[in-house]
């Protein structure tokens, strides 16, 4: 088991470590192509020191922070071109592809029924304290993620709707928000591998249910899956992986110019052979980490577009999975047949509300 | 109308730190705060050279670009200024800008760092011209006095000049034809694009 786990834990790294490697690939070559604008009236001899200068030599400065000693540092040229260039061009169209798949696959499969008829006897899927950790994670997710596309995406959507003062108040409201968020987040993501990472190992029958197609593209198959199919798998270790990555780049941002850690990343996928930058400035850090924080959160969200779907509108059933807590032994059968012979028998008077009610607002 | 810009003099400069001196007071800016800093390089080695520098009012200007709450405006005279009313303090425009003007009171933890300040160029912000309102957010508004900015005015070997582009560029060029080197327009293409 550990074996597997370590074999799993590496190939996703090295998936992850290759996206970041992009991205720093994208930001040399940038600074190659841009460290050489400023052409100086010079005469000959001192030419070196002044392209020094250009491209970022600090010099002696009597302001205790030595940051000031920089006259110009031009790597803020292109976080602002990969921030107001391809972070939120792409991110717009992503969160809008998948909008749009959505709603073509909704059109298509509709939503998908339970097969036959419910047995009307309930069996526990997910208990009370897993059901907290997924509440506290998505609520504190959707404030973060609409206050952090506020910031992105806010100055051309709503300045113009309701004008700057009141834009600002909400903006700043939100900054709070996000900065306090935060922490239920990050502790949500934690609890939740700690629930749930022995049922997201990959297995055999994974293999199976992705050549089935999951049962997405037809109501015959229901591909055998124990209690996380891959598809669920797939979600989990994108939150957790992402939910990580995102919370470091964020706990960077929350304490400036005191928290570096590309280069040390960089550093550690040089050893598998990238030629990254070692040595960053605290510059250059908080450029990366408001860069790699804003891309990761646009991936999750899209991502969670797909996940809101599928447990609410796309498939019966479901939503009462994390509602309740409870579902039908018909629903488990039929989706996680693997899991559902194990599955604990939901007390009949668990609670006062009737199955047949819960059913209505699942 | 004038297009106002700074250029530091590098072969006039002697790091007498006049120019941050006079920023600090005219403007009472608080504790922590520099507007204005002279940075000198090769300190101490044959070619060093002192340069004072600050916001450099640029054409395409970065803060104004990043900021998310879209605080920033640039004069007719080309002064970019900002309003702190809506600065929300996220940091993103010290982040962008080449030459690290931006300024915050509170050094940041948890993202507190407080609205931001930088050289206005003395001339003020958004607040009614002169009023005590508009100095105790910007400074003073000297532009609107009929002065320039007072660095350049108090700098005791005119290697800072601040004011009209034309007049400055003409000024440095009589001098460099006079002593027959120039020691560069320091920052000019950063700040204001290639075709000056």
């Amino acid at each position: 088991m550990s074996q597997q786990l370590r074999a799993f834990l590496t190939a996703v790294s090295v998936i992850v470590g290759l996206t970041a490697a992009g991205y720093g690939v994208a930001i040399m070559g940038a600074a190659v192509v841009s460290s050489d604008t400023d052409t100086v009236v010079e005469q000959s001899g001192r030419s070196d020191g002044w392209r020094g200068v250009r491209t970022g030599t600090a010099g002696r400065v009597s302001i205790p922070d030595p940051q000031a000693g920089v006259l110009i540092q031009s790597d803020g040229e292109i976080w602002r071109s990969i921030r107001n260039g391809p972070v939120t061009v792409i991110g717009a169209w992503g969160m809008f592809a998948m909008l749009v798949l959505l709603v073509l696959f909704y059109a298509w499969r509709g939503r998908i029924a339970l097969a036959g008829k419910p047995a009307h006897r309930e069996v526990v899927r997910f208990n009370g304290i897993e059901r907290f950790a997924h509440w506290m994670t998505a609520t504190s997710f959707i404030v973060l993620a609409l206050s952090g596309l506020n910031l992105l995406y806010g100055r051309y959507l709503f300045i113009p709707v309701i004008g700057k003062e009141a834009f600002a108040t909400v903006t700043e409201a939100g900054k709070v928000l996000h900065n306090f968020v935060a922490f239920p987040f990050m502790f949500g993501v934690v609890l939740m591998f700690v629930l749930w990472v022995r049922h997201n190992l990959p297995a055999r029958t994974d293999l199976n249910w992705i050549r089935q197609g999951g049962g997405l593209f037809s109501d015959r198959h229901h591909p055998a899956a124990d209690r996380f199919n891959t598809g669920q798998k797939a979600i989990f270790w994108i939150v957790v992986l992402g939910g990580i990555s995102v919370s470091l780049s964020g706990l960077a941002l929350l304490l400036p110019f005191a928290f570096p850690m590309f280069g040390k990343t960089f550093a550690f996928l040089n050893l598998f052979g990238f030629g990254f930058p070692e040595t960053l400035t605290s510059m250059q850090e908080m450029q990366l980490a408001q860069l790699w924080h804003s891309v990761v959160s646009l991936g999750l969200i899209v991502v969670m577009f797909a996940h809101i779907y599928i447990g609410t509108i796309g498939m019966e059933g479901a939503f009462q999975a994390m509602g309740s807590g409870r579902v039908d032994a018909a629903w488990a059968e039929q989706h996680h047949s693997l899991w559902a012979a194990s599955a604990e028998e939901a007390p009949a008077e668990d609670d006062a509300v009737p199955s047949a009610v819960r059913e209505g607002q699942g | 109308m004038a297009r106002m810009k700074f250029l530091c003099d590098a072969d006039r400069c002697i790091e007498c730190n006049a120019c941050v001196t006079a920023c600090k007071n005219e403007h009472e800016v608080p504790w922590g705060v520099n507007r204005r800093r002279v940075v000198t390089i090769n300190d101490g080695q044959p070619g060093e050279r002192s340069i004072s520098t600050a916001c450099m009012h640029c054409s395409d200007a970065p803060c104004m670009a990043v900021c998310p709450v879209d605080c920033f405006y640039q004069t007719d005279e080309g002064v970019v200024l900002h309003d702190k009313d809506l600065c929300i303090g996220c940091g993103y425009c010290f982040y962008a800008c080449p030459f690290g003007a931006p300024q915050y009171p509170q050094a940041g933890n948890f993202g507190g760092r407080g609205k931001m300040d930088k050289c206005t160029f003395c001339a003020g912000g958004p607040k009614e011209d002169g009023s005590e309102e508009e100095f105790a957010l910007y400074g003073r508004n000297r532009l609107a006095e009929g002065k320039l900015p007072l660095c350049a005015e108090m700098c005791s070997t005119k290697a800072l000049l601040a004011g009209d582009a034309d007049a400055v560029s003409d000024i440095y060029r009589e001098r460099v034809t006079a002593r027959g080197f120039g020691g560069g327009v320091w920052g000019w293409n950063t700040a204001y694009g290639s075709d000056t």
